[in-house]
């Protein structure tokens, strides 16, 4: 940690750490401590009034709940995508490699109105799923699929890397002990990948959870049902209940916190083999 | 044979063959010498064994049985990558165990030959460690341990030294002559060091451009190269551009015809250090090499430039000094072939001068 004591070849720690300290608490420990600063002006008892609300709860079940679901559906599809994209040629490739990006860039807004005229009962897919008793839009599931949507370039982007890095002859050692494609992928592939399949996961999960914009269209906003805590935030606020809507934000930042603190130690503990000295 | 090889070839893409029409045979038990310049198809031709890469055509045998539609787990191969390829995941007991867990053997089979491997390659204790917390040369052992470990019949090993410091790779080198030659495994490794091959090598095959060039002893393909490639490629040799004015070889070789010496041919004194002063000419000395062993001297004659070993214990030389120089025998090259060539002029008792 201490940078100044021995003499380095490369300066300019102090400056450097300074700007990053700086940088991070204007960007973003400003806004959260806001969050934490106007909720302290509530009585303990109006705290807990507001964030054991039953509508509250529901609220952070569905964003917990689909959010995680999105990220681990990502977390088996994203990583094949990467696959795909970095070990075979085929024409359009690069077609997709971008494609995989348009989450990123589309507005979330529109993502979420075509995803919800797609998946309505009078939709493209809607229309063959709601014979079958499918419903899409309107329901958790929904949520779900506008998150898996938001989710999935960050996964294919933590783990393409990785992959591009793998040694070629680490497989083959494999192959030489006797070992086929699918034990190969499972007990020498995959393990060099869980910690970048971890970091894509967290970064995935915790966009879910704040996603907002993509997913109003496609729930419905059915209070106890499909009503994410994000929008509950936003209700709070246009009835000017502003100590309520940082109530609940402040609970959600705090789960989610412990959230990612917990994967980024998982993280850290499957990466300690396999850093590259 | 416990291995044949008749007429592969391996073409990538649309280049030069990477592999062309190599033929050979290899007795049971014997430890092989793959040796040629980068680039040579040495790789190539090994990995086709191990069944990684498919040949275009031609045939590969193993145990007289033909093995090109068997796929390469089944071919009962052990194979070491030049780099490693441990599994950095897991530590060297599950490195060494891997292919025998994938032969789903028992548990205290496996740990019985694991403990034997971890003995035989001198890595007892360090069965807990990760990869990355082992040197070069231990994970290198780890790494013919994990090949070793399902008894293969067959060895491969790509480079096996190439990524390790001078010291620890020439006590590995030892050390895999030993260890092969204990379990009488047949075995092949790859290089582009000659010396590595001379030294470990039963037997050798010379690789140049995709062709094998000869096949031999080690010093039968030192004294006695079949090919041009292999009488340059082979010890410290020079092409000579102009053998035809050598003395003694005036006659022998003909203008424009080109010769190839070492070194150990040609010896370089003052007067009457020579053994055969008439067979001798005038040359300088141009630069002085010290090899530890002995000295190794350029000197320039008409024409050419040659080097000449010189034993430590002789009178010092100078840059610039006026020396004789007597070659005692060069390769002659003639079409695809080279012949070894006496210098005449020693065996005539009775020179005559006009």
């Amino acid at each position: 940690m201490k940078g100044s004591k021995s003499r380095r070849v490369l300066p300019g720690f102090g400056l450097s750490m300074g700007v990053v300290i700086f940088y991070l608490g204007l960007v973003v420990l400003l806004p959260i401590a806001g969050v934490f600063i106007k909720t302290a002006g509530m009585s303990l008892s109006d705290f807990w009034a507001a964030v054991s609300n039953p509508r509250v709860l529901a609220s952070y079940r569905i964003s917990f709940l689909t959010a995680f679901v999105a990220a681990a559906v990502n977390l088996i599809f994203g990583p094949l995508i990467a696959w795909v994209l970095v070990r075979y040629r085929f024409p359009g490739k690069k077609v997709i490699d971008s494609l995989v990006d348009l989450p990123f860039a589309l507005p979330t807004a529109v993502a979420g109105i075509a995803l919800t005229s797609i998946y309505a009962p009078s939709g493209w897919i809607g229309q063959w799923l709601a014979p079958l008793g499918i419903k899409v839009a309107y329901t958790p599931l929904g949520i779900m699929i506008a998150l898996i949507f938001i989710g999935l370039p960050f996964i294919v982007r933590t783990v393409q890397p990785v992959i591009q890095e793998l040694e070629r002859e680490t497989e083959e050692a494999a192959v030489m002990l006797g070992a086929y494609r699918l034990r190969t992928l499972r007990r020498v592939v995959v393990p060099e990948l869980v910690p970048a399949m971890l970091t894509g996961f967290a970064m995935a999960f915790a966009r879910g959870i704040g996603e907002y914009g993509s997913v109003v269209f496609i729930s419905g906003n059915m209070p106890m049902r499909t009503e994410i805590a994000p929008l509950l935030i936003r209700t709070k606020l246009e009835q000017y209940d502003y100590a309520g809507a940082t109530a609940i934000a402040m609970v959600m930042l705090i789960i989610s916190f412990a959230m990612l603190l917990a994967i980024n130690y998982l993280q850290w503990r499957a990466s300690r083999r396999v850093v590259m000295e | 044979m416990h291995i044949e090889v008749k007429r592969l070839n391996k073409t990538f893409g649309a280049g030069t063959p990477a592999v062309d029409d190599v033929s050979f045979g290899i007795a049971r038990g014997r430890l092989i010498g793959l040796l040629g310049p980068s680039g040579g198809g040495k790789s190539t031709l090994l990995r086709m064994l191990a069944g990684l890469e498919y040949p275009d055509s031609g045939e590969i045998r193993i145990n007289g049985q033909r093995v090109n539609e068997l796929a390469p787990q089944q071919r009962g191969i052990g194979f070491v990558f030049q780099h490693y390829a441990l599994f950095r995941h897991m530590n060297v007991y599950d490195n060494i165990a891997f292919g025998l867990t994938i032969k789903k053997e028992k548990k205290t089979v496996i740990a019985a030959r694991v403990r034997e491997l971890l003995a035989l390659t001198g890595l007892s204790g360090l069965e807990k460690r990760y990869p990355n917390q082992l040197s070069g040369g231990q994970r290198q052992r780890v790494a013919f341990a994990r090949a070793l470990a399902p008894r293969p019949e067959l060895l491969l090993l790509d480079e096996p030294f190439a990524a390790i410091d001078a010291k620890v790779r020439k006590e590995l080198r030892t050390w895999l002559k030993q260890l092969i030659s204990q379990l009488g495994i047949t075995s092949i490794f790859v290089t582009h060091d000659q010396d590595e091959a001379v030294e470990v090598a039963d037997e050798m095959l010379i690789l140049q451009r995709g062709r094998l060039e000869q096949q031999g002893a080690p010093q039968t393909v030192y004294e006695r190269p079949q090919t041009p490639f292999v009488a340059s490629f082979i010890g410290h040799s020079r092409t000579l551009e102009a053998p035809q004015r050598l003395r003694g070889f005036d006659g022998a070789v003909t203008a424009g015809g080109s010769a190839i010496v070492r070194p150990e041919f040609v010896e370089a004194g003052l007067e009457g250090e020579l053994s055969h002063p008439s067979a001798s000419e005038p040359g300088t000395v141009r630069h002085l090499f010290f090899r530890g062993t002995h000295l190794e001297v350029e000197v320039e004659l008409d024409g050419n430039r040659l080097l000449a070993n010189r034993p430590l214990d002789r009178p010092p030389l100078q840059v610039g000094d006026c020396v004789q120089v007597l070659v005692h025998r060069l390769y002659v090259v003639e079409g695809e072939t080279v012949r070894l060539l006496d210098n005449p002029l020693k065996h005539d008792p009775f020179p005559v001068h006009i």
